[in-house]
């Protein structure tokens, strides 16, 4: 057996033999040392600050716990927050990593020499505001103010979407909405009238039955669902887990279905037709709040089990066993709508799917279904009004994708690319605190738009790779250093929650919100800035709601009371806020707009002979590129892995731990080699590889070159037609043995 | 007082969250670590398979072989049955590394042997050890098997565990539930 040391803190066995953790002294024989003080401090010896993590978007409310010199020696949850429990998870406890990483950006940095010269000098605050002003002049002269978009990602990105509305341009789109969740938002409004939000109101503490379609909890670390999932098992909850790969979630469910990817609609259609047909689905919830159903028992006819098989690879007796299992459940049932629903270009209709079954088992607004979430109405800081921009993201989108919701950051890119010629030109692009060249799909295309704009800014905390990219970069400070906006959330109880700075920020960093309030005074905003530090605004907004900035110090999480019911109360009317007033299983927008008012299956591209469908997902102690070079999360996994069947692997005579290279349908060959994790739990037709490994930036020294970046290999994208969104999941990969030449 | 510890294989997801909040709680150098995940992987595609994870570290064992083989006493068992080492007793010979059947100790940089201390200094403050506090599966129960009441005690009475390296007869405390 090959020797595992204890460097390799995930250890992966097989087949029941149990490796044992082999230590062996690495540095010899050392002589004692002098006694010093090995205890570690006790927590009356330290200082705690509230904060909100900024590790992911689950955003959990937390203890920033410092020495008496200062230093952070650790990062707790807050009890009081129902995002965590008082529980943060492997990324939030490793959060200090971001702060103490010394590969941080440091200071200002301005291009010198030509575009694409990644040649930089460092500069004052002063001299990259200037040039970044100067910059936005130009191209507000040549083209209007809205030819300046901006791209931005989490807590830091408000403080500049304000900034933008200030400023007059409205031409923005985060990428956490196209390139994940937006399918899954429409789906829900276009049946129940509201989306879902974040976190999601599953009801999954108090299921009976959960059922998780490619979505892997326990992988994603979206920590109150991991813990709700946690419960549910406690209580004897069924899990029943759709996906090709046999996830962590699959080891804890009952029934694994594993799909042959790219036919779940399949699947969903089929469930809806045993729970008509057989009778199963809730009369009385359906009768009451539903709209179209008779359509919808017309279009399920002829989807058995049976013939959902031949396409899904499913037993027909597993698919209709599981949709007993739900029914026998309900309606405390959660069919998860998942996060990432950025598929395969018909995702919405899946969605829609997945709400639909949800109704026809009666699970929306019911307790361990879907329960419903509010938020404290908080007011925003008075501000003068915003002018109106000529045009803005959704001139440029909804004519297209009609059911778009917010600024689509692909058509955006289009807009940017030498070949567009029509009047709605990108001329400059403002990145924060998104690393585009990661989280887009067909790379070539993302690097061509930002090659063709006049000005390049990108604030960040990390150089990752698009920061090559830029005319000028803005350190940020972490969230451990900064005040951000406060966290309003949506959830079982309505509560508030306080980032403050635990520490000075490192180096010549700045918050966020100082950055786009500097830049703002320079651009002849000032009136809208009336306030000289962010605190002024977090207090005078705390205190419209009854509290204090002094009072969430304290605390860090405040709780108020719910103004409405949780879940419906059992025989009530309840009106959905949609054209019809009812729960639309038939989508009378949808019909309006001329999509599919009722999800259709469509077959899929599949792998041309010798490939294999990309499949890529998670680790649950990385948010994707953000953490990969933080120091704590860095150690438990510092590379990704290609999994492949052994099937698979007896064919191209694969081992364990060999390194490989990937090849796509498109001829894109990745820039690195991984290295293969022959494994049971996936199926044959597919590989699976993490995301957010493979580095291309060298300034990320524990980063740089580890694994595989799955985005480099995804150039086939299909469009969500109702949406926009980008599809990753229809390529294909060749594993290559030999290092390719390049 | 005998300290043990549950780890619910049904809850567990290996997520490692235990391995890095007592890196932070203990300051454990970087490349170190005195707790870690397991995966086991049994059966095959797609019938047969299953899949637990196991976060491993000291079992504290009631026989510990570590502390039978020091030759200085640097390793003793101190209160509730916790196995501890004594940084400035050791000699660093790694004796006690290879009496380990669980690969729970480590040479420490600073020239000591090192482990799990079951957060001692937390649990004399009626804390629960680090990896246990910040559990989002709470899969890792902790507590004193001679208290009848306690989580821990009742845990093992109502469900079925496994240990690890049973041959070795070292009465380890810490216990799988399946």
């Amino acid at each position: 057996m090959k020797e595992i040391t204890r460097r390799d803190f995930i250890k992966i066995t097989s087949a029941g033999i149990v490796g044992a953790a082999i230590s062996k002294p690495i540095f010899g024989f050392i002589p004692p040392f002098l006694k010093k003080d090995h205890n570690p401090p006790l927590e009356s010896e330290l200082i705690k600050t509230p904060t909100v993590c900024d590790i992911c978007f689950w955003k959990c409310a937390g203890w920033v716990w410092k020495d008496k010199k200062g230093n952070i020696v650790k990062i707790t949850g807050n009890e009081l927050d129902p995002h965590s429990n008082g529980r943060l998870c492997p990324r939030g406890t490793g959060g200090l990593g971001a702060y103490y990483d010394p590969d941080r950006l440091k200071r200002p940095l301005i291009r010198v020499g030509k575009p694409g010269s990644q040649t930089f000098k460092e500069a004052t605050w002063e001299e990259a505001f200037d040039y970044i002003v100067e910059k936005m002049k130009q191209i507000e002269q040549k083209y209007g103010r809205e030819s300046m978009a901006l791209f931005y990602h989490g807590t830091t990105g408000p403080h500049f979407e304000y900034l933008w509305e200030a400023y007059g341009s409205q031409t923005y789109a985060e990428p956490a909405i196209a390139q994940c969740l937006v399918t899954r938002e429409v789906g829900f409004i276009a049946t129940y009238g509201q989306g879902l939000g974040s976190p999601e109101p599953t009801d999954v503490r108090n299921t009976k039955c959960l059922v998780l379609i490619g979505n892997h909890i326990g992988e994603n670390m979206h920590n109150g669902h991991v813990q709700d999932m946690s419960h549910a098992i406690d209580h004897g909850a069924t899990v029943i887990t759709v996906d090709p790969r046999f996830s962590t979630a699959a080891a804890h469910s009952k029934y694994w279905l594993p799909i042959k990817p790219g036919t779940d609609i399949a699947l969903l259609l089929s469930w809806m037709h045993v729970l008509i047909y057989d009778n199963l689905y809730n009369k009385e919830y359906v009768d009451k709040y539903t709209y179209g159903f008779d359509y919808l028992k017309d279009h399920v006819k002829r989807f058995t089990p049976e013939w959902a098989s031949t396409i899904t690879t499913l037993d027909p007796n597993l698919i209709r066993k599981t949709a007993y299992e739900m029914a026998k459940a309900a309606p405390s049932v959660v069919i998860h709508p998942g996060r990432h629903t950025a598929w395969y270009g018909d995702d919405t209709q899946r969605e829609r799917a997945i709400a639909i079954l949800n109704a026809l088992l009666g699970a929306w607004g019911k307790r361990g279904g879907f329960y419903f979430s509010e938020k404290v109405s908080l007011p925003h800081y008075p501000h003068p009004p915003f002018p109106e921009p000529r045009w803005s993201w959704r001139t440029i989108t909804t004519d297209k994708y009609k059911y778009a919701i917010s600024g689509v950051t692909n058509v955006l890119i289009d807009h940017s690319l030498p070949e567009y010629e029509g009047p709605y030109k990108v001329k400059g692009w403002f990145v924060v605190a998104t690393n585009l060249i990661q989280s887009i799909p067909d790379q070539e295309k993302t690097i061509r738009a930002l090659q063709n704009q006049d000005l390049v800014v990108v604030v960040d905390i990390l150089p990752t790779e698009i920061t090559g990219y830029a005319d000028v970069i803005l350190p940020e400070a972490t969230y451990l250093e900064r005040y951000d906006l406060l966290r309003n959330s949506r959830h079982r109880v309505p509560n508030i929650a306080l980032r403050m700075p635990a520490v000075e920020p490192k180096y010549d960093t700045k918050p966020g919100w100082w950055i786009a309030r500097e830049l703002g005074i320079r651009l002849g905003l000032e009136k809208y800035y009336p306030w000289k530090n962010i605190e002024e605004v977090l207090d005078w907004q705390l205190r419209q709601v009854g509290s204090s900035l002094e009072e969430l110090k304290k605390v860090g999480v405040k709780h108020f009371e719910r103004k409405t019911p949780l879940y419906i109360p059992d025989g009530y009317e309840w009106p959905f806020p949609t054209n019809t007033g009812k729960i639309e299983l038939y989508s009378t927008d949808l019909a309006a707009m001329g999509y599919e008012p009722m999800p259709v299956y469509k077959k899929h591209e599949e792998p041309p002979a010798g490939y294999y469908r990309l499949i890529y997902g998670r680790v649950p102690m990385h948010s994707f590129g953000r953490t990969t070079n933080n120091p704590y999360l860095h150690e438990l996994r510092p590379e990704n892995h290609l999994w492949v069947h052994p099937k698979v692997a007896k064919l191209l005579g694969l081992e364990n731990g060999q390194e490989v290279w990937l090849e796509n349908q498109d001829g894109k060959v990745s820039s690195y080699s991984v290295k293969v994790r022959v494994t049971e739990r996936i199926r044959p037709d597919s590989v699976f590889l993490p995301h957010g490994f493979g580095q291309k930036s060298k300034q990320l020294r524990k980063a740089y070159a580890r694994g595989i970046l799955d985005n480099e290999l995804i150039t086939n994208v299909k469009i969500d037609p109702i949406t926009g969104s980008t599809g990753m999941r229809s390529n294909f990969v060749k594993i290559l043995t030999q290092k390719p030449n390049k | 007082m005998r300290y043990a510890m549950a780890i619910d294989t049904r809850k567990c997801v290996g997520c490692a969250d235990c391995v890095v909040a007592c890196q932070t709680e203990n300051n454990v150098p970087f490349g170190y670590a005195r707790d870690w995940i397991v995966e086991i992987v049994e059966g095959s595609y797609p019938d047969t398979l299953k899949v637990h994870f196991e976060s491993r570290r000291c079992h504290h064992c009631d026989d510990a072989p570590c502390v039978r083989v020091c030759p200085t006493g640097a390793s003793h068992i101190v209160e509730g049955g916790i196995v501890k080492v004594t940084p400035e007793e050791c000699i660093g010979c790694g004796a006690c590394i290879e009496a380990c059947p669980y690969g729970a100790r480590y040479f420490h940089p600073d020239g000591y042997v090192d482990k799990c201390t079951f957060c001692d200094h937390r649990v004399k403050n009626g804390q629960d050890p680090a990896c246990v506090s910040v559990c989002p599966t709470y899969c890792l129960i902790f507590g004193d098997l001679d208290d009848e009441d306690s989580p821990i005690s009742k845990v093992l009475r109502e469900r079925e565990y496994y240990t690890l390296a049973p041959d070795a007869s070292t009465k380890p405390n810490l216990y799988f539930l399946k």
